[in-house]
């Protein structure tokens, strides 16, 4: 038996949450909705029982929406979000969506908006109830590719690979066309199957999209299996030529670490491990400990500064010296701190920081 | 009538991020400001204090930072070490709006 999906309501007018609440119980999922006049009252209903969705208004005394929907991204990442406001402003838009929040919407005030919210609300319930698929990290790329064209599904793939993006379009469990920055067709189709890692988004199908990939789907995935055995052939001479001949800045084995130190520009690089055992690991650095103490002490700083101001998760730290520039930043759960050249301006950092760190990516 | 007024509800007020400078001596007074007077003191002293302690931090643990540019998705925060003290520049950031 399919259970009843959840909905919280959280909005500090009473009025306004009878009229929803009888709105949101027309849905064809028949949700059950329960509501709060008051963050600290939300918060303490999530904390009894699971919720499927959160509807909260942002304009709230004492604890407003950010305040509520900060908390609850952190606490409850699982937990659908929607904010229902009246504040129509293009900072709190893109302050509430930096929080990680599903839907911003402005509360409808025609019959044809409340119809368009209730589609929408229901669209995200059954996406939760699909939601068995969310987060395939055991699955690699071609693994999904297989699946959707055994299904003969028509849809479109959105890969993302840190700053790169590519998508794949398959029409009746075919692939009929492939698309990153730079290429098209089947050269885009192996490019991004040779991306380790990253995340992928299903799109709707685009059965108008024009065609240029013919071959067969077991081809295509053949042809980037043998490309990419001859690919590692190829660099595992090259690594084994470098490691010979490894930079001055450099001591020791070569580490995951290594190709970010070799990038240009790039004076150290040091990965902090999350955990209260406040592991590291350091390449260019001869005595790595202050550098990884301040570094943990300094992001936890403005991260908090952050939190308090509700200015959205930390991006970059970027610290200007007379010696060197700093650059911090999360990646993938390791905090990274990466010394730069005394010479490299802020914005060729900022660029710099991304592109390396994408490079850890893949 | 004016009695009821005590059970009213309290008016609820979303802080906007601003957008300005001011500049904090040694011991973390603000002495000159261009933010606005919406945004609430405590905040600016917050910040301050913050910012004035990361410098602190760089300082003792002998990593030699003149200026910090802070990345929040939603604000840009620039704070400039001076005389011990500091100048700060903060820019909301927006999905339409992103300063460099």
């Amino acid at each position: 038996m399919r259970t009843r999906p959840k909905i919280l309501l959280v909005d500090d007018d009473q009025d306004l949450l009878d009229l929803y609440q009888e709105i949101l119980s027309q849905l064809p999922s028949q949700p059950e909705i329960s509501t709060s006049v008051t963050g600290a009252r939300a918060m303490a209903m999530l904390e009894v029982e699971p919720f499927t969705l959160l509807v909260c208004d942002l304009n709230m005394p004492k604890m407003d929406g950010l305040q509520v929907l900060s908390i609850v991204r952190r606490k409850y990442p699982e937990l659908r979000t929607v904010v229902l406001t009246s504040v129509m402003d293009e900072q709190f838009r893109s302050r509430v969506y930096s929080l990680g929040v599903d839907l911003f919407w402005q509360k409808p005030g025609s019959g044809e908006e409340i119809k368009q919210f209730l589609d929408c609300i229901e669209s995200l319930l059954g996406r939760e109830a699909q939601s068995g698929f969310r987060g395939v990290q055991s699955k690699s790329l071609v693994d999904i590719i297989q699946l959707e064209c055994i299904s003969h599904n028509s849809l479109v793939l959105k890969i993302t690979n840190g700053t790169l993006t590519g998508r794949i379009w398959l029409h009746n469990g075919e692939v009929i066309d492939a698309a990153t920055a730079e290429l098209a067709g089947e050269p885009a189709f192996h490019k991004i199957l040779s991306w380790r890692s990253g995340n992928f988004e299903s799109l709707p199908a685009e059965p108008d999209h024009a065609r240029t990939i013919y071959n067969s789907y077991q081809g295509l995935l053949l042809e980037t299996a043998q490309a990419q055995d001859e690919a590692q052939g190829q660099s595992n001479l090259a690594a084994n030529a470098k490691t010979n001949a490894a930079p001055s800045g450099e001591t020791g084995p070569p580490t995951p670490l290594t190709p970010l130190c070799r990038f240009e520009g790039v004076e150290f690089v040091l990965a902090l491990k999350p955990g209260t055992e406040k592991a590291f690991e350091s390449r260019g650095l001869e005595n790595p400990q202050p550098m990884a103490d301040w570094s943990r002490q300094s992001l936890e700083l403005y991260r908090s500064l952050g939190e308090r101001m509700k200015a959205g998760p930390l991006q970059q730290l970027e610290c200007r010296g007379p010696q060197r520039h700093l650059a911090l930043a999360q990646h993938q759960e390791l905090d990274f701190c990466i010394g730069w050249e005394h010479e490299m301006s802020t914005e060729k950092i900022r660029e710099a920081m991304k592109k390396a760190l994408a490079l850890w990516v893949s | 009538m004016g009695l009821l007024n005590i059970f009213a509800k309290p008016p609820a007020k979303l802080v906007r991020l601003p957008s300005g400078s001011f500049t904090v001596d040694k011991d973390g007074r603000v002495l000159v400001s261009t933010l606005p007077q919406a945004f609430p003191k405590e905040m600016v002293q917050d910040i301050a204090t913050h910012v004035l302690s990361a410098f602190r931090s760089a300082q003792e643990a002998q990593i030699p930072v003149t200026e910090f540019i802070v990345r929040y998705s939603s604000l840009k925060l620039t704070a400039r070490e001076l005389r011990g003290g500091a100048i700060i520049f903060l820019v909301p950031q927006t999905f339409t709006t992103t300063a460099p």
